[in-house]
């Protein structure tokens, strides 16, 4: 029999959720643990549970007290928790157009200054790199990504901004992101996409699902007005790759 | 079918349920009323479901008027002078306004938000399973923003059902209860002790999102900022000002500062409900009282039709409202909630 893994911490979240933590960092190991732990509540659910959020690092698990208490809950979740990761399956795949640069990415030639090369070059470097989705949260569809290239990685902004445009691809930390709404921000801003990752009345209503894999391509923005238009009107735009 | 039309509003007021559940993990602010025991009881009184959709009126006043035909509606929450067409309503009761009367709300004696439930409910277009106005997401039916001047609901033509009052169990005083964590390991034992026994005071600039809280500044043992992670209902971060702030409804579904502590369930709507200005403290409770809070106040809400009773077994008691007065209740002789005793069916 595999060894188990070593078990999380499992925080009280007030009286109806657990937060089962697997790392107090960001750490890829960590969320892929939070994203199998997730799949198998999903698989067998436990009676009681009635809804999970995956995050980098910890999956908060929401619960009716009237159904289970914290500890026989814990004492399910824990070994379930603590299996070795199952192989791995093929996750989706999503090729995310960007128009980088300009009015959609008006940090981008800052940040190509900070890091002592051109926009081009961060553009290569962004939209070269082969990212995961972490976890979904802040507002509808933002999606955190892991898989920054580490040249890329840059502390956020000393003042965030009130408000940054839909559809915003922006670099923060050691993050990528991917923010659907127009929102708050203080990461640097490197493109627009005219991908909605959440649209109320498309179907699937969100695009992106915690685990899916993304990588981006450039696009000018006259291409952007048009698909801009075609995303406004239902279409999904991004392109799924089948592996 | 009548129709409801809101003549003149306060900010803070909007359709709010149960809440919009199950996609959090898509960042999907659940929003929902934030005194659910108060909006279980004003739709209790209408016969809709505990926790279907009704108006939640912030703490300015609001009228409405009935159009092409009768409609009959509860109010529940925070206390304020109520009349349809200049008879006094008690809080806690339903009323039927005839077509044309108008159902005047004063502003809140106390507390925030008031609950007034539509019998046969609210129409709209259910999105996650909640009507529940989420103004930054666009989200809510059938207005997707606070509600305005001029709105109106479609509703179903009053039932003709006798009125009634509901009795509701003697609010709770005292401390707020919380449990600690989950990143209580995140602050020394003196400030988790200058947090539980500290007066605090809800901040003006408070919304539906979060209460930013009035004390001393808490200090953190790491710095402010941990990679962010899930939040609740009552979830109490602490940013790096040090000033708490407790997430209500609207929070976002995920956060990156430390969360001391966490408000139970039973004692939401109680923090919900505490005026800005108005001294409080917090009080450390065990998980296993906190479930059990929890269980009992779900069945509350349950069992609420139980605690209907007709609105004509009201008596008028000046003892008590003497008593009341001599106690120092909030009590006002135009709201017989306050005061009557009942005289049991």
């Amino acid at each position: 029999m595999a060894a188990t893994l070593p078990p999380p911490r499992l925080l009280p979240s007030g009286d109806s959720a657990v937060t089962v933590e697997f790392s107090r960092t960001i750490d890829d190991d960590a969320n892929q643990r939070v994203l199998a732990l997730d799949k198998a509540l999903a698989a067998s659910p436990i009676d009681g549970i009635t809804e999970t959020v995956p995050t980098y690092r910890s999956l908060l698990v929401h619960y009716d007290p009237g159904k289970i208490g914290f500890d026989a809950l814990g004492e399910k979740i824990l070994p379930i928790a603590t299996r070795p990761l199952p192989p791995a399956t093929k996750a989706r795949r999503w090729r995310i157009p960007v128009a980088y640069g300009g009015e959609h990415g008006i940090d981008l030639e800052d940040v190509a200054k900070a890091l002592n090369t051109t926009p081009d070059d961060i553009i290569a470097r962004h939209a070269g790199g082969d990212y995961k989705v972490a976890m979904i949260g802040f507002t509808p569809g933002w999606s955190y990504l892991s898989g920054l290239d580490k040249s890329l990685h840059m502390s956020r902004r000393q003042s965030p901004r009130l408000l940054t445009p839909a559809g915003t691809i922006s670099i923060g930390g050691i993050q990528a992101g991917i923010q659907c709404l127009a929102a708050p921000s203080g990461w640097h801003l490197l493109g627009r996409t005219p991908v909605r990752t959440y649209q109320l009345h498309r179907n699937p209503t969100f695009l992106t699902e915690p685990g899916d894999r993304v990588t981006f391509f450039a696009i000018d923005h006259k291409t952007f007005e048009d698909m801009d238009r075609a995303a406004e009107a239902g279409e999904i735009v991004a392109e799924q790759v089948v592996a | 079918m009548s129709r409801f039309v809101v003549a003149s509003i306060g900010p803070a007021s909007s359709v709010q349920d149960g809440g919009r559940h199950g996609a959090q993990r898509y960042g999907l602010t659940v929003s929902g009323a934030m005194d659910r025991l108060s909006l279980a009881a004003a739709n209790t009184l209408v016969g809709n479901e505990p926790l279907a959709a009704a108006v939640e009126i912030g703490p300015f006043g609001a009228t409405f008027t009935a159009r092409d035909g009768a409609v009959r509606v509860a109010i529940s929450g925070a206390p304020r002078n109520a009349d349809v067409a200049g008879k006094p309503v008690a809080m806690d009761s339903s009323v039927t306004l005839k077509d044309g009367e108008t159902l005047t709300l004063g502003f809140a004696r106390g507390g925030a938000f008031t609950y007034l439930a539509l019998e046969g409910g609210i129409k709209g277009e259910l999105v996650f399973g909640s009507l529940a106005v989420n103004a930054r997401a666009g989200l809510g039916s059938p207005y997707p923003r606070p509600l305005q001047a001029g709105d109106e609901f479609t509703v179903d033509a009053a039932s003709g059902a006798p009125e009634l009052r509901i009795e509701l169990p003697k609010p709770v005083s005292g401390p707020i209860r919380v449990l600690l964590g989950p990143q209580d390991d995140e602050f020394d034992d003196a400030n988790k002790a200058l947090f539980l026994e500290s007066e605090w005071k809800i901040s003006a600039t408070s919304d539906r999102m979060g209460y930013r809280l009035e004390g001393p500044a808490i200090k953190h043992l790491h710095g402010h900022n941990i990679v962010s992670d899930g939040t609740v209902n009552g979830s109490i971060q602490v940013p790096g000002n040090g000033s708490p702030i407790a997430l209500m409804m609207d929070r976002g579904t995920s956060g990156g500062y430390p969360k001391i502590a966490t408000v139970i369930t039973a004692d939401v709507g109680r923090l919900a409900q505490t005026s800005a200005g108005t001294a409080f403290r917090f009080k450390q409770v065990s998980m296993a009282e906190a479930q059990d809070e929890a269980r009992k106040f779900a069945q509350l809400i349950r069992n609420l039709p139980d605690r209907l009773r007709s609105s004509d077994t009201v008596e008028l008691n000046i003892e008590a409202l003497s008593d009341a007065n001599v106690a120092g209740y909030a009590v006002s002789a135009v709201d017989a909630g306050t005061w009557q005793v009942t005289a049991e069916p």
